[in-house]
């Protein structure tokens, strides 16, 4: 493995309670992730995958432990780590270019430029010709292709992504999925991404952890050694199925003990 | 109705009960048919009851009385200087409301601190039926247009400031945590973020205060008032001039309608990219 980008050490996460007891979202947590690299995280529900993703994203601060990206330690949000919401969350008074040039807008990035990088990240995903189009004219696969060009047009170290492609409906989930990859092939982010589908973990992840029910640790973690590029038909391949059926037995133990 | 072959009178009633499905679309034409023949209707029953004699013009004036008093009205030029105050004062105070409340309300709405200090007095003033403040204002202001402005400030101060710190409470959380993860500041996302995420339902609901603020005309223009279209009202009560009554609400009503559509205007062409457009 490449030498760690982020780094997760110790991370527990406990939420006071208005009343009753304190609820341990996240118990001693660790995890890695190298440059380049694609990580999953699966669990079950309320595991606090997403409380993971905010604790990076430095949008709430951990109980205990600490995170370092690049060996420096994350203390609040900051551009360095954008992040890909299941929500929609492009600004619906800005057109899609005015969403994609956001952050460089912010940074004070000359408009010359602005557009020229803009550009360059619309056309990545595929969005030519709606560059002038307000985020209510779009589908929901086009809003979170343009959330995505959003976030690299800032040149993030590390892609936070949260269940980006819950919300789509399983044809065009799939079509974002390969999008995604092909993006990867040309950027190398490193992209940390949580999911509770499997074989989205599987098929993007050059790594797959598997998170324990309520207190969320690492219950284990799954390399995925299948090749890249890597197009859709991998995921109907037997050494792909061998993985979910490991990754499956894995998840239904905790759903079991969660009950 | 004979069993077998459904009878026209039911077929008819099952026809009809499509229509009455809770929730359902109807056929734009039936919808636009219907809503004239509302419209129509009440007109029609209006000049059956008046001009058949019905009902006595001291109760109900007929369409023709009332256009001809209101061209008379119009002549003198009472009409346009009633109008022309009311404007004034309903404008005035909404304005000076809308100016305070808009920021007090995304304030009051985004941050805890500023909530727990003025919600309990805005929940308890925003009760309080603004004609029992006239008497308070008369003593504070006195009795010229400004207590009139008053009155309508706070008739609709208090709503809006409630309105308005809901909408901004309501703006997504991940709308603003999209942006610190795209490298914005705090004010950044207070200015860039918060604030145009509130403005479509800032629009709106100053359209709808602006509606209330019609509404407490008459409570504002009635104490010692010299013109106005609630004094107008107020006015012709005395003499039992039932037309002069008419042509006043009728006034309100055609602004109130105006004012509303404009407000629609508006919110299209400031905020072409509102969901609500």
């Amino acid at each position: 493995m490449a030498a760690p980008k982020l780094v997760l050490r110790d991370i527990t996460m406990v939420y006071p309670a208005r009343r009753g007891q304190a609820i341990t979202a996240i118990d001693r947590l660790s995890l890695q992730v190298g440059e380049r690299e694609i990580v999953s995280i699966v669990g079950p529900s309320g595991c606090g995958k997403s409380t993971l993703l905010r604790l990076v994203a430095g949008l709430i601060r951990p109980t205990s432990g600490e995170i370092l990206l690049d060996g420096r330690r994350v203390e609040g949000p900051g551009a360095d780590r954008g992040m890909v919401f299941q929500s929609y969350t492009l600004f619906p008074w800005l057109t899609v270019q005015g969403n994609v040039e956001f952050g460089l807008r912010l940074r004070g990035v000359g408009p010359e430029e602005r557009r020229a990088i803009a550009r360059r990240y619309i056309e990545l995903v595929g969005l030519v010709g709606f560059e002038n189009a307000y985020p209510k004219e779009l589908s929901g696969g086009m809003m979170q292709r343009v959330a995505i060009a959003r976030v690299l047009a800032n040149d993030p170290e590390v892609l936070l992504m949260d269940e980006p492609f819950g919300a789509l409906d399983a044809q065009t989930r799939a079509l974002m999925q390969e999008l995604l990859l092909q993006v990867w092939e040309k950027t190398h982010k490193t992209i940390l991404f949580v999911t509770h589908d499997i074989d989205e973990a599987i098929f993007l992840g050059d790594r797959v952890y598997v998170m324990t029910a309520r207190p969320g640790r690492i219950k284990e973690e799954i390399p995925v050694p299948l090749p890249r590029p890597r197009a859709l038909e991998v995921t109907t391949a037997e050494p792909f199925m061998a993985i979910k059926r490991r990754v499956l037995s894995l998840i239904r133990e905790e759903i079991g003990s969660a009950r | 109705m004979q069993g077998g072959r459904p009878g026209a009178g039911r077929r008819f009633l099952k026809g009809v009960g499509e229509y009455f499905q809770p929730q359902e679309a109807i056929p734009g034409s039936l919808y636009r048919t219907i809503m004239l023949t509302g419209g129509l209707g009440a007109v029609v029953l209006w000049c059956i009851l008046t001009y058949g004699g019905f009902v006595s013009p001291l109760f109900l004036p007929s369409p023709t009385d009332i256009l001809r008093t209101g061209v008379e009205l119009y002549r003198d030029g009472s009409l346009i200087a009633h109008t022309r105050a009311s404007t004034f004062v309903i404008f005035s105070g909404w304005a000076l409301a809308a100016v305070l409340a808009v920021p007090l309300g995304i304030l009051m709405g985004s941050f805890k601190v500023v909530e727990a200090l003025i919600e309990p007095v805005v929940d308890f003033v925003r009760y309080l039926p603004v004609s029992a403040l006239i008497p308070l204002l008369i003593l504070y202001i006195g009795i010229g247009t400004a207590e009139k402005i008053a009155v309508i400030f706070i008739g609709t101060f208090f709503q809006l400031i409630l309105l308005v710190a809901d909408v901004s409470a309501h703006v997504s959380k991940d709308l603003l945590d999209a942006a610190y993860t795209l490298g914005a500041s705090r004010s950044h996302v207070i200015t860039r973020i918060l604030i145009p995420a509130t403005l479509p339902g800032v629009m709106d609901n100053l359209r709808i205060t602006m509606g209330w603020a019609w509404t407490y005309l008459v409570v504002a223009e009635l104490v010692a008032a010299d013109r106005g279209l609630g004094y107008l009202i107020l006015d012709s009560m005395r003499g039992l001039f039932t037309d002069r009554i008419f042509v006043g609400l009728m006034v309100i009503g055609l602004l109130g309608l105006a004012t509303d559509q404009f407000f629609k205007w508006l919110h299209r062409v400031l905020l072409p990219w509102s969901p609500k457009v």
